[in-house]
């Protein structure tokens, strides 16, 4: 057993965390908001450096890596908040041509039996060439210009423009109900790795902020009430990185264990780390942390959002104790 | 990453399992948690079968008796051992767990002699003598004295919370041989014989009823240099050598039972109640679902710590990580257990069937986890400090 990362793993991280610094830098990320969170040059910077072929194999023109490395990059991927239907654009590289580079933006929409009735909210929709849903039997295409949906007026990510949309014009059959299961795995991992990377971002953020801002002439992070409440952040943080590296090991080596717990565990302990950290962050910065300008409110929005993709923190709990 | 045994740590996992399996069957009844002598009669016998099968002091280097495993077949070992329902570590935590590593990395040749190998045959049962009344969070603060008479220092002073020293043989001890130096450089680390003249436990009387830790007097006791490990004034740098193998894989047994805590908690909640199952309730089952992801997460994290350790050949941070969140968790899992149980909550008899009677003692441990090994408080000043870098508060 060796859970830590091999030297290759490593170095994937860190060039995955110098391109988003590079392309993807906050200003340019706020300024997404203009364009729906979506513009294509960037998004092709993305598919260049592998990320939505990342688990394609080589001599499907993909990279050829791993769950445990594409955790990684979503790791990195929501540390920087890169906006966009980044998972279901890396779902669909397998089955839409033009996905894995970048030349198709994909996006989804999941179904569950036991959902409430519609209508359904969809992400992105005006940014999308192609619309995928995935429910119990399969996964479906739909032709995205024909879908009739209502845009949100003030959608509460605000770089994750949303539609209502009250029925789904019939699609096409792209894979059967095995396909269908494995990206519900596949897509409840990669959520849980963008979460646990917002949740790494807030802590380092409010970290920062307590080492600098002074109160009572000596820096917040000084006083108990603050260093504490960075502890447990911390916490949340490293035990949702052991739950999500975890979750990637057991799907791409089944034999380890019960995926299923894994991943659902994974999903849970990210999603609570993301959202009560994003909570904890603006709580550290005062006044400023309700403020538009500081980021924070972007990050908790984003966790918001992402805790209610494929399965919330409540839906998992509900798996979970089904699996005891 | 990866989470497969290598052909090596297989092959450890498959001797294991068929001795513990051979051997367990044969094992007396254990005697009640409140019979401490019982206890270490029980505990040391265990010790000395594993010692005889080779497999005590599985992590000690071979040259100390030890078997030289790596910290992967250590955390096997841990592993196995609870799934089997083996012996738990008992009275002999401190000697194989803090003592004994320490006196590996610190202690001369003929302490090491003295002891080591005599810990791991279960000759020798250890405690820890660190905290006083007027010394706990804040441990350096200690006041105990060792006053350098000849060859021997005399000892005087008190200690409390001592787990098990009413059935310990020796004491690893902190003393004050500098009362001028500021307070971290004055401390030495001391191994006193619990026999000496002038010592007295007097055991408390704890949350559960029982005795499991004792008061400490020391009066005049005289201790030989020579049982001083490491530097005279240097005992916190050695203290702290000692905390440093707390932490690792200290709790893994813990986990495990933990977690068939809570499964046994689920089969509780399924058949208990009148007529509706406390299983039925939605937001019980989402709450026991929830802890069933918590504890998950806390075994990858053990992992990841042990993989760490294995790395760099030290145990990180993540001990006070996992200390913190499962300090926490076994809170909850304890408040939950009472509120499933209601009224059949109020005795450790079991009133609501088999199980019963050992979450209302889960619900009081889970009480201890949060103080004793440095309160939560103090962990997360640790990690604030240590690990974020954030300034001191004075
Ligand atoms: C079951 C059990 C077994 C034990 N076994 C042993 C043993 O074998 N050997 C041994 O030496 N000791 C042992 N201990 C002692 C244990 O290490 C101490 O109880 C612990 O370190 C806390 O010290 P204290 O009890 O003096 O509490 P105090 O230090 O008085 O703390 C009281 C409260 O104040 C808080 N507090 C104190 N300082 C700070 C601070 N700076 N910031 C924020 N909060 C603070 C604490 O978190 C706590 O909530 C054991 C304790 C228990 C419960």
């Amino acid at each position: 057993m060796d859970f830590e990362l091999s030297d290759d793993q490593e170095a994937l991280q860190g060039a995955v965390r110098r391109l988003c610094a590079g392309v993807y830098p906050m200003d340019t990320v706020r300024s997404l908001e203009a364009q729906g969170g979506v513009e294509r040059a960037l998004w092709r910077r993305l598919a260049d450096a592998g990320v939505f072929a990342l688990r394609l194999p080589a001599a499907a023109g993909g990279v050829g890596l791993g769950s445990c490395e594409a955790v990684l990059v979503f790791e990195e991927l929501g540390r920087a908040l890169v906006p966009g239907p980044l998972l279901w654009t890396h779902l669909g590289a397998g089955v839409v041509d033009g996905a894995g580079s970048g030349d198709q933006v994909v996006g989804g929409v999941e179904r569950r039996a036991q959902d409430r009735p519609l209508p359904l909210v969809v992400e992105h929709l005006a940014a999308l060439d192609r619309l995928l849903v995935l429910d119990d039997t399969g996964v479906w295409e739909v032709d995205p210009t024909a879908v009739k949906g209502e845009l949100v007026p003030h959608p509460l990510d605000p770089l994750t423009p949303l539609h209502t949309v009250d029925q789904l014009p019939p699609g096409t059959q792209l894979a059967g109900a095995d396909t269908a299961a494995s990206w519900r795995l596949d897509g409840t991992a990669l959520a849980a790795a963008l979460l646990l990377g917002l949740a790494e971002a807030v802590t380092d953020m409010a970290v920062a902020y307590a080492k600098e801002r002074q109160q009572f002439e000596r820096p917040i992070g000084s006083f108990q009430a603050v260093k504490h409440i960075l502890a447990d952040m911390l916490v949340r943080t490293e035990v949702a990185r052991a739950a999500v590296y975890s979750a990637g090991v057991h799907l791409d080596d089944p034999g380890v264990g019960d995926v299923r717990r894994a991943v659902s565990t994974a999903k849970l302990m990210a999603g609570e780390a993301a959202l009560v950290n994003g909570k904890a962050c603006i709580q550290v910065h005062g006044g400023m942390g309700f403020t538009w300008e500081v980021d924070a409110h972007l990050y908790l929005k984003r966790a918001r959002v992402l805790d209610t993709v494929f399965g919330s923190a409540q839906s998992q709990a509900e798996v979970m104790a089904a699996l005891i | 990453m990866d989470l497969r045994d290598s052909p090596d740590e297989r092959q450890f996992r498959a001797e294991l399992r068929d001795w513990l399996a051979t051997v367990l069957p044969t094992l007396p009844p254990k005697p009640h948690v409140t019979d401490w002598p019982g206890r270490r009669e029980y505990d040391t016998a265990w010790q000395v079968q594993l010692y005889e099968a080779g497999y005590a002091g599985i992590n000690w280097p071979k040259e100390y008796g030890g078997r030289g495993a790596t910290p992967t077949e250590h955390l096997i070992f841990l592993e196995e051992s609870e799934r089997a329902g083996a012996p738990y570590v008992g009275v002999n935590f401190v000697g194989l767990l803090h003592a004994g590593p320490t006196l590996i990395a610190e202690a001369s040749p003929q302490v090491q002699e003295a002891h080591l190998a005599a810990i791991l045959r279960g000759d020798e049962v250890w405690c820890q003598g660190f905290s006083e009344p007027g010394a706990g969070s804040d441990l350096a603060s200690l006041r105990t004295r060792a006053v350098r008479d000849g060859d021997d220092y005399v000892v005087s002073g008190q200690k409390i919370w001592t787990s098990h020293a009413e059935v310990a043989d020796f004491c690893e001890l902190l003393v004050r041989t500098d009362s001028d130096a500021p307070k971290h450089r004055g401390i030495s680390w001391l191994i006193l014989p619990i026999d000496s003249p002038g010592v007295e436990v007097r055991p408390l009387r704890t949350i559960y009823g029982s005795a499991e830790f004792s008061e400490v007097f020391l009066d005049e006791v005289r201790v030989p240099v020579a049982n001083r490990v490491g530097a005279e004034n240097d005992g916190w740098r050695v203290a702290m050598v000692t905390f440093s193998f707390e932490r690792g894989t200290a709790f893994v047994s813990e986990l495990l039972q933990s977690i068939e805590l809570l499964e046994s908690l689920v089969g509780i909640a399924r058949s208990t109640g009148n007529g509706a199952h406390p299983w039925d309730d939605l937001g019980i089952r989402r709450e026991l679902g929830h802890l069933a992801a918590d504890l998950d997460a806390l075994w990858s994290l053990t992992k990841r710590n042990v993989s760490q350790a294995s790395r760099t050949g030290v145990p990180g941070v993540g001990g006070s990580v996992f200390k913190l969140h499962y300090s926490e968790v076994r809170h909850r899992l304890g408040d939950l257990a009472l509120r499933i149980l209601d009224r059949a909550g109020l005795s450790f008899d079991d009133l609501a069937g088999p199980g019963s009677g050992e979450q209302v003692h889960g619900w009081v441990h889970a009480m201890s986890i949060s103080i004793a090994a440095g309160t939560s408080q103090i962990q997360r000043n640790i990690l604030g400090e240590r690990v974020l870098g954030l300034p001191r508060e004075r």
